[in-house]
């Protein structure tokens, strides 16, 4: 860690590992680690302007391990933790990390309205369906049937679908992954950055320890299948009706019906503007009408109204 | 017959036909219902006193419901000092029969019952008090067209009582065309009708004396803003160079971030409404991580929701400023009423061992210099900071000397110059200052913020030798607070028979009730705090040299008997002569009720 040289003119994996992650053994959100340096190895982001925000959970731990600024929040508010530094610093890119419990259970409100905001952020949920850090709890997404400590005799509640709440919220880009498929991760990460507005990539990321074989099934390696969806490519080519429009919201809510372990990929996306840029839009026109004037300039005005 | 200009029309009514008599200081108690217009009435009045450079003070209560039900604004105005929205009206003007039964008792012996004759019928044997009936509804509804609404009576009542006081029509006028100019012009000229009807009403007929106020002393060319409570700590915090903040709505704290969120983006700033109390809180740490210092604020109920994350704050040392503007408790509780019950919920509402800054304004004045106080303790020590204001302050206007502005505007911008290596987020040795995003690490290590137990680099750790050393850390920073601000000064002399401790906005009635009493021979002082937690260092040299000290609070007397800040006082100065006055009416202290409760 100490030995990170100054100012290196590429940023390598070298320069982005911190701390030597607490997860166990085998645990899927090493790749989902590794993959997010990959990542910013190929983008070369400057390193100061990378932020990495997390909430309460194994995979909450996050910045620890990232060598960037960041931030260590509480159980499930890390959203708008990380909405007010997107909203304040655009010069920023906004990492989110977590699990289910922090974005579907306690947080799930704020996952809704963060967006419905649209904030320009990017959201990594490391879906375990349990609750690894408390040792076995059921989680907002744990299959029917699922035996915790918290459900000796099988989880009874219907578990949250989290393409299908992320759609209806109204956020921007959906995309789903698995944490065996580290090309596939990348990409997915990669475009969820790339997209201006509140991007959520869920990523199936197994929790050796209590729930082993969770996501065998989406594993080819396992005996699995790993589903991609084939986006519309909007080439009028007959095979291409049968591809997935990528805007649709319905198309998106019908894939996100398939039975487990459903398919992979880009559910939903669209360009509607963001929270940042609409409340920039009010600020400049604002400042625009009153001209270059100062903080004094202006409160002193206010205070001439109310003498 | 010459037409009328309806937006200026000729002001007849000689004021010959009645008999003046100089006062300096009038209380003047409007009762109604919350529909009737009456604060906007009384808020005029109170801001022509502060532009007439007379002080000014109001009170008002309003129904929790959302419409409907009797509501009352007082308007005190004095020439000199006025303490306190007083005790007793000189004036009561009843609009309803319920409005005269409510608050016939608060007007003194000999003083004026201005009623509406269409609605009221008072008890005229009463001979305590002077009768005057006019039929107030009639007058407005005929002078306003005959359309059977009877909107604008407060507007007629203000002209009625610009002719009683003598009070300076064109400024009237002036503040009625900033109040419903700019609308559709119908709007103004109605209501200059209505005020003109009012002025113009004979009221020589039944009353036999105008008032007129002494003019003010001279104020040494320094002019006076008149504002509420809530507007001068919002103004406050944009001195302060406070330009982010997040909140959800709630009475008593709605119109600070009403004023935020329109004001904010003139000075390229940002108010966010949040989906909820804990969001909103997150969303100003996250705001305040970015290196812009933020506000969230709320009343009892949703600082209860926060209390998570402000523990977060203090644990990773990340500046805050949160506003409670306090109101009656627990739960629900009195949505419209004060209380001060929430300062121990400031000082320890926060599992573990989470020290944090408490400031009290104590007048409307005091909202808007308190804010940058907080603001400059929280940049300075990296720490979350409470500002408890109160339902009575929120909604009281005041008119006070205009600030300094020009000394007082804090330009802040986040401070992203790079750092040198090894730099530290919590030093044990010195004040924690973050490196907000976007500041180059020039040792290329970056920096967590975090709310697990870290050590001097924000990594985790359960090192017992490190959680002790944290956490004497968090506590040092507040000792040394404590340290560099000044004990308040006693008002009245600084020894005698008793001392009032006070704090928040019972300021006026106790400044008030100390001058009444040291007037009749008492000895009587007083002690107010703005600073709460820590305490000032040096306090228990101001209490040795009185034989009694009385802490006047609106809280419970507790468990053990003694109010909130008086169990703080009696656990830090181990003092057996330290007691206390409360009182839980949900209605601010009268002078009355302190003189009768210190002095016995």
């Amino acid at each position: 860690m100490t030995t990170a040289s100054p100012i290196p003119d590429k940023l390598t994996k070298k320069d982005l590992t911190a701390d030597h992650p607490t997860w166990c053994p085998g645990c899927g959100d090493f790749a989902v680690l590794s993959s997010f340096y990959k990542m910013l190895e190929r983008r070369q982001l400057p390193h100061e302007a990378i932020v990495t925000l997390a909430g309460i959970g194994c995979s909450s731990r996050f910045p620890y391990f990232v060598n960037t600024h960041g931030g260590h929040f509480i159980h499930g508010r890390a959203v708008p933790l990380a909405s007010g530094v997107s909203l304040a610093r655009p010069d920023l890119h906004v990492f989110l990390f977590g699990g289910d419990g922090d974005a579907f259970s306690i947080g799930g409100n704020h996952l809704e309205h963060g967006a419905r905001k649209n904030i320009n952020l990017t959201y990594v949920i490391m879906d375990n369906f349990v609750y690894g850090l408390t040792k076995k709890q059921t989680s907002p997404t744990s299959p029917v049937g699922f035996k915790s400590k918290t459900d000796p005799n099988g989880a009874v509640d219907q578990p949250v679908n989290p393409m299908k709440k992320l759609v209806t919220a109204g956020a921007t880009f959906v995309a789903r992954s698995h944490a065996t498929q580290v090309n596939h991760m990348i990409s997915m990460m990669e475009r969820a950055m790339d997209h201006p507005g509140f991007s959520v990539v869920e990523i199936l990321s197994e929790c050796v320890e209590f729930f082993p074989g969770a996501f065998d099934a989406g594993n080819p390696r396992k005996g699995g299948a790993f589903q991609l969806i084939d986006e519309k490519k909007f080439d009028g080519s007959p095979e291409d009706e049968l591809r997935h429009d990528t805007t649709d919201e319905v198309a998106a809510y019908q894939l996100a019906s398939l039975p487990f372990p459903g398919c992979f990929g880009v559910f939903y996306e669209s360009d509607r503007p963001t929270k940042n840029a609409l409340e920039s839009l009010w600020v400049e026109k604002t400042q625009a009408k009153l001209g270059d004037t100062s903080a004094l300039t202006l409160l002193q005005k206010t205070f001439d109204r109310m003498k | 017959m010459t037409p009328i200009d309806p937006l200026n029309p000729p002001l007849s009514g000689t004021r010959a036909d009645l008999r003046p008599e100089h006062i300096r200081d009038a209380v003047i108690r409007l009762a109604g219902n919350s529909q009737d217009g009456i604060q906007s009435a009384g808020a005029m009045l109170a801001r022509l006193a502060g532009r007439s450079a007379q002080d000014v003070m109001t009170y008002m209560t309003i129904p929790s419901t959302i419409s409907g039900g009797a509501s009352l604004f007082q308007v005190r105005v004095g020439t000199g000092e006025v303490l306190s929205p007083g005790d007793e009206a000189d004036f009561l003007v009843a609009f309803y029969q319920h409005s005269y039964d409510e608050n016939i008792g608060f007007l003194r012996q000999g003083g004026v019952l201005l009623y509406d004759s269409d609605h009221v019928e008072p008890d005229t044997e009463d001979k305590r008090f002077v009768h005057v009936g006019i039929p107030i509804t009639g007058l407005t509804v005929e002078a306003l067209g005959g359309t059977a609404k009877d909107k604008g009576k407060n507007i007629f009542v203000l002209g009625l009582l610009a002719k009683i006081f003598d009070l300076d029509v064109e400024k009237l006028k002036r503040l009625l065309n900033e109040k419903f100019g700019g609308k559709d012009e119908s709007v103004l000229s109605t209501a200059l009708m209505a005020f003109q009807a009012g002025y113009a009403y004979p009221v020589g007929n039944v009353l036999s004396t105008r008032y007129k106020f002494e003019p003010s002393e001279d104020t040494g060319g320094i002019s006076q803003v008149t504002m509420d409570g809530n507007q001068a700590l919002a103004y406050g915090l944009i001195a302060a160079g406070v330009r982010y903040g997040a909140a959800y709505p709630i009475t008593p704290w709605t119109t600070v971030m009403e004023v935020l969120r329109a004001e904010l983006p003139k000075y390229g700033g940002l108010f966010v409404q949040c989906e909820d109390e804990i969001g909103a809180v997150s969303m100003a740490l996250g705001f305040s991580y970015s290196g812009n210092l933020a506000i969230t604020g709320s009343s009892g109920p949703g600082i209860s929701l926060k209390t998570e994350a402000i523990g977060w704050a203090t644990m990773a040392e990340m500046p805050l400023i949160i506003v409670n503007v306090q109101r009656g408790g627990p739960s629900t509780g009195l949505p419209t009423n004060v209380e001060q019950s929430d300062l121990n919920q400031a000082i320890f509402g926060g599992h573990g061992d989470s020290p944090r800054v408490v400031l009290a304004p104590s007048t409307v004045e005091d909202c808007f210099y308190i804010a940058l106080e907080a603001a400059r303790i929280a940049r300075s020590y990296s720490t979350p900071v409470f500002i408890l204001s109160d339902a009575s302050l929120a909604t009281r206007i005041q008119a006070f000397d205009e600030p300094d502005l020009k000394n007082l505007v804090v330009e802040f911008r986040p401070n992203l110059t790079p750092r040198e290596p090894g730099f530290q987020p919590y030093p044990l040795e010195s004040l924690t200052q973050h490196a907000p995003p976007g500041t180059r690490m020039l040792g290329g290590v970056y920096p967590t913020v975090t709310g697990l137990e870290h050590d001097e680099m924000g990594h985790p750790t359960g090192s017992p030798r490190l959680h002790a050393a944290m956490t004497a850390k968090r506590r040092k920073k507040l000792q040394k607070l404590a340290a560099e601000i000044p004990a308040p000064e006693v008002y009245g002399e600084s020894e005698g028979e008793a001392l009032i401790v006070g704090w928040g906005s019972t300021y006026g009635p106790i400044h008030e009730a100390v001058k009444t009493a040291r007037a009749s021979g008492e000895s009587l002082s007083a002690l107010h705090l703005r600073h709460l937690n820590p305490l000032p260092n040096g306090l228990e040299k101001i209490f040795a040299k009185f034989r009694r000290i009385i802490v006047v609070e609106m809280n419970d007397q507790g468990l053990y008997g003694f109010g909130q800040l008086a169990t703080i006082l009696r656990a830090r100065y181990c003092d057996p002569k330290i007691s206390c006055l409360t009182k839980t009416n949900g209605l601010t202290f009268r002078v009355k009720e302190i003189l009768e409760g210190v002095l016995k």
